[in-house]
């Protein structure tokens, strides 16, 4: 059945259909309609389960971790200074192997005060020995919310999950969304069976201490099952789509990469932006491409590594800022990329911050910069620069200036529309005068803002 | 059957722990768990019990038992009886107990407290009261009675000791119209028990303070726990006290009564002077705690 639902809306059609029996819930903007409409399918007896209006959140994941330990599904959802308050029992839930399934709305964390999108939130907490997960659109919210229990329950990882969805971009955008049958859901996702929960034949201590000599051996396991579930990953995707009809593109999803130069990782709901853009700039002759990292945790070094053999040069645009170092999906990419041997040169575009818009301008224009460097990497070698064709075609609609060469080799991190001079007080890398500690702050430009430093 | 020296069970839920020797805490737990029996499901936050209980591999509760987040106990309850609910398990059946501190309890944990008792969780909370965060080594808590020398409120030339009063956690936890609080001691232990066989029978949250002396904190010998928790309320510095709220009483304003009476108090200042934490109280201070139990007991008589 269609409806025209919101992601929030979506995501609690969901829940309802993988039937949790607790849920705990705490009211945080943009989450709170996942928790009233669950609180309305409580109240009409669509959905049998226990609602515990919880005075917090770090209660709401207390209470679901001590649901869980009776064997029961359980759910939450927050949103950015709710998931910074809950952060400790992050690491009990996952530490105790409590597979929870908790909706974030990706929201930006103060100061200042923001209740936009942005992914601070959650990706401060990569971290934490959760899977990590970011829905593109409200069908995919949906559809994670039920198999985020099938990959949180299955018995080789039993591991908490975080479906994270864009804030407003998506909790509060409306789009047409099936929603399953229950008879398909009940199929797809059996009711939740484990041995990690308390036991009245033979009682169990459910989390405890562990001293320097046995902790490691915790750790160790909790590392291996995280990277297991990259296989339970995909074949919950296969299951899904055998009963849905609907297929995902597993870790990381990939748009137009095949014979793509220039690729752009993205995450979350600016994929769909992305990917007009690359289909614009394919029109005008720029082999550039997408990949969408869906997961972060588990991170799909190895698919990426698979995606991005060969090409020119790679961005990363991501909505977050780790300050005085990079963004931090742009870490993680580099990390993936240099253990693949993977040498193309790579660039950080840091936007949306607080829910500022990414616009197919500042794509294009991210583009325009990777053509750019690809461009210099080209001259230094003594090699053709099709690099410039692809900087002149992408920056052509994207702006009048034609974006400034940068030197290869270095990693750098853009934040969109910082002012140009501002980065210019820096010496640039490899230039006389320039320091290892100025490394990363001279390539950080922000977008949307021009290049007199004033506010778009 | 009523607990009793002649009725209590003979099994051990709670041992092999490495409690420090003469621990208050340790005792409360042995003894609540005799009454509440194999079935309860158990939670402690970070703290003495779970710090001496909860060592791999050397796990020392006979019944299910989990650790909570420090500020958790509550919230971790209320999940474990919702999901035993859920499962057709009733916590009738199946008590859901917390063990916490007072800093767990009446500090970092007082919110959650607050919002188990709001949602009338069927648990059983018992807090189990030595006036400071022991498991750290001795730091002011807000049960940490005046003129208590800690880690934190040092007894100097200038300050002696704790400059603050206990906290009435009992009349917090009194005043949501909790359906069952109260408070007890070791030294009283078959009033104690009495009270968590009574607590375990009410359904909805029930709440006890059972005072736990430390050794280790007070400045006592090992083998004098249980003499001064029980001189703690001879004294009057701790009233052993019942409230039954409006559903249990069927009173609107609840009922409140005194469990133990003692006709006439033992001295306070013979108390204080018999523990080391106390130490650097002059005598007029120690007048000024006989004048804290005495207002402790006009405030009691007029809500009685």
């Amino acid at each position: 059945m269609k409806r025209f639902l919101s992601g929030d809306e979506a995501f609690a059609e969901g829940v309802r259909l993988a039937r949790p029996a607790v849920i705990s819930a705490y009211p945080i903007t943009p989450q709170t309609v996942v928790v009233e409409r669950l609180s309305e399918m409580v109240e009409s007896g669509q959905l049998n389960a226990h609602y515990v209006h919880v005075e917090s959140e770090h209660s709401a994941l207390s209470c679901a971790m001590g649901a869980s330990a009776t064997g029961a599904r359980t759910f939450t959802a927050t949103s950015s200074q709710g998931l910074l308050y809950m952060a400790e029992v992050l690491t009990y839930a996952a530490g105790g192997r409590f597979p929870i399934v908790m909706m974030n709305a990706n929201r930006a964390t103060a100061l200042p005060w923001n209740i936009y999108g942005d992914q601070r939130d959650s990706l401060a907490l990569l971290d934490h020995g959760w899977i990590q997960v970011y829905a593109q659109d409200n069908q995919e919210a949906l559809d994670l919310a039920l198999m985020a229990y099938a990959v949180a329950e299955h018995p080789s990882v039993s591991l908490p999950v975080m479906v994270n969805i864009d804030g407003f971009a998506l909790t509060h955008t409306y789009e047409a969304v099936d929603i399953p049958e229950q008879q398909q859901a009940d199929e797809f996702l059996p009711p939740y069976e484990t041995r990690n929960r308390f036991d009245f034949e033979q009682p169990v201590n459910l989390g405890y201490s562990a001293g320097p000599e046995f902790n490691r051996h915790y750790q160790y396991w909790h590392h291996r099952d995280m990277l297991a579930a990259e296989t339970v990953i995909d074949e919950v995707e296969q299951r899904f789509a055998q009963v849905m009809g609907r297929q995902y593109g597993g870790m990381a999803e990939e748009y137009r990469t095949a014979d793509a130069q220039l690729v752009l990782v993205c995450v979350g709901s600016v994929a769909g932006q992305v990917r007009q853009v690359v289909d614009q700039l394919r029109d005008q002759g720029v082999p550039c491409g997408m990949v969408r990292l869906r997961y972060l945790r588990p991170f799909p070094a190895q698919r990426l590594n698979q995606l991005l053999a060969g090409k020119a040069a790679v961005g990363v645009l991501e909505k977050d800022i780790s300050f005085g170092a990079e963004g931090t999906v742009f870490t993680n990419v580099n990390s993936a990329l240099a253990q693949g041997g993977n040498g193309a040169p790579t660039m950080n575009f840091i936007g949306g911050l607080g829910g500022d818009d990414i616009t197919a301008a500042q794509i294009r224009n991210a583009f325009a910069r990777l053509a750019a460097l690809v461009e210099s990497d080209q001259r230094a070698k003594g090699a053709p620069a099709a690099g410039s064709q692809w900087a002149e075609a992408a920056a052509g609609k994207a702006s009048a200036s034609t974006p400034d060469p940068v030197p290869t080799g270095i990693r750098r991190a853009e934040i969109l529309s910082l002012p140009q001079r501002v980065a210019d007080e820096y010496p640039r890398p490899g230039q006389p005068g320039a320091t290892s500690s100025a490394h990363s702050s001279n390539c950080v430009v922000f977008l949307g803002v021009d290049d007199e430093g004033e506010v778009a | 059957m009523p607990a009793n020296a002649k009725t209590i069970s003979d099994d051990e839920l709670f041992y092999g722990h490495k409690a420090c020797a003469g621990c208050g805490g340790s005792l409360a737990v042995r003894a609540a768990l005799k009454v509440l029996g194999p079935n309860a499901v158990c939670a402690l936050p970070a703290g003495c019990m779970s710090a001496v209980g909860f060592n791999f591999p050397q796990l020392c509760f006979a019944n299910n038992a989990m650790i909570t987040p420090f500020a958790a106990t509550a919230s971790v309850l209320s999940g474990i009886a919702a999901g035993l609910e859920a499962q057709g398990k009733s916590p009738a059946e199946y008590p859901v107990v917390g063990f916490a501190g007072d800093g767990g309890t009446a500090d970092i944990g007082l919110q959650a407290l607050s919002g188990a008792i709001d949602r009338n969780d069927d648990i059983l909370y018992i807090c189990y009261d030595n006036e400071a965060y022991m498991n750290t080594g001795i730091q002011k808590s807000s049960l940490t009675p005046f003129g208590a020398s800690t880690t934190t409120t040092p007894a100097g030339r200038n300050v002696r000791g704790c400059a603050t009063q206990k906290k009435n956690l009992f009349e917090i936890v009194a005043a949501h119209d909790i359906p069952y609080a109260a408070t007890a001691s070791i030294g009283y232990l078959p009033d104690y028990l009495a009270k968590v066989e009574k607590a375990a029978s009410i359904r909805g949250t029930k709440f006890i303070q059972v005072i736990a002396p430390c050794p280790t904190g007070w400045g006592t010998a090992v083998d004098a726990t249980v003499d001064i928790a029980k001189e703690m309320v001879d004294c009057g510095l701790w009233p052993l006290l019942e409230y039954e709220g409006s559903a249990v009483s069927g009173q609107p304003a609840g009922r409140l009564t005194v469990s133990r009476r003692p006709r006439q108090f033992s001295p306070v200042e013979h108390y204080v002077r018999s523990q080391g934490r106390f130490k650097a109280l002059t005598d007029e201070e120690v007048a000024g705690v006989q004048q804290f139990r005495d207002n402790l007991w006009q405030r009691l008589e007029a809500r009685l």
